[in-house]
């Protein structure tokens, strides 16, 4: 069980997310966003949280441009599973496979707290481990996080149980109090919290463990 | 050639910022200012034969994210 982490400059996530994975068991390896191709064997690939670029443009738009972001999106359409957090989510808006776009927080304030979400969804190899309506609390961290959908997109979403994790009380201005989307195929997870920063006990909580290990064991189980 | 890219968040789209801004003008005394929409212009040096037709692909693929903005070009110059 191998999983691939990108780093971009302005990633600071990205040995956070890499520790993610090897708690959970998995096999860890780095890759510069200007390589063209993925190392062989991925089973999983993670976009980290940051400012890549100095969210120049847009958060997430020149990361998304980058050489390796093609064959992201190639891994992708060809039914790889691809987490991105925060900045990674981002990303993800901008290349497409997701649906959507994050903008500034309605607030305008950078949001940094212990945030709880609720588990929409857990038909997912990600959220699997969680109960459906459960309340966990992760940590969020982000000053463009305010998801934005229309109101047709959003009850597709929901409609099709691709809303993996709302906000308790939306800190963002988030429409339809969306946390984390899941794509058609359910592989591909975009989410602004960041559960990489909940899985050890230093962290003062694990509700962030079950993601990954949850990712492993459908894998492991493949 | 010079050519003038104008990016604004598409009519619908909430813009948390030029609502800000909006507030900020009426703390000044402007009362008279019911909607700011913020956007951007990006002004792009073209080489000899670049065309709008390519400045509409920059648009498309990079320069604007068109699930939230639209653009509009304006090409300057001769």
């Amino acid at each position: 069980m191998k999983a691939g982490v990108l780093t971009f400059p302005g990633s600071n996530c990205d040995r956070d997310l890499a520790q993610g994975f090897r708690l959970a068991g998995a096999e860890v390896e780095m890759v510069w966003h200007k390589e063209t191709a993925l190392p062989a064997g991925l089973d999983v690939i993670g976009i980290p949280g940051g400012f890549s670029f100095g969210d120049y443009l847009r958060c997430g738009a020149i990361a998304a441009r980058s050489p390796i972001c093609a064959a992201v999106v190639e891994f992708a359409k060809g039914g790889g599973h691809v987490i991105g957090i925060c900045n990674g989510f981002q990303v993800l808006c901008e290349t497409g496979l997701l649906p959507g776009a994050l903008m500034r927080n309605a607030g305008l304030n950078f949001v940094c707290r212990q945030q709880e979400l609720v588990v929409e969804s857990a038909d997912s190899p990600y959220t699997s481990g969680y109960t459906q309506g459960a309340r966990i609390t992760v940590p969020i961290a982000h000053h463009d996080g305010n998801y934005s959908a229309d109101a047709d997109l959003v009850a597709r979403l929901r409609g099709e149980g691709r809303v993996a994790f709302s906000y308790a009380d939306n800190p963002n201005g988030s429409a339809g109090d969306i946390a984390g989307v899941l794509s058609q195929n359910r592989r591909v997870l975009g989410m602004m919290p960041h559960p990489e920063r909940a899985v050890e006990a230093a962290h003062g909580n694990r509700d962030g463990a079950a993601l990954f290990a949850s990712l492993i064991g459908v894998m492991q189980a493949a | 050639m010079k050519a003038k890219v104008h990016v604004m968040l598409k009519t619908g789209v909430l813009d948390p910022q030029g609502e800000a801004v909006r507030h900020a003008l009426g703390t000044l005394g402007f009362d008279g200012v019911e909607g700011v929409r913020q956007g951007k212009v990006i002004e792009l040096d073209l080489a000899d034969g670049t065309s709008e037709a390519d400045v509409t692909q920059m648009c498309e693929k990079l320069l604007a994210n068109t699930v939230i903005e639209r653009y509009s070009i304006e090409m300057v110059g001769p």
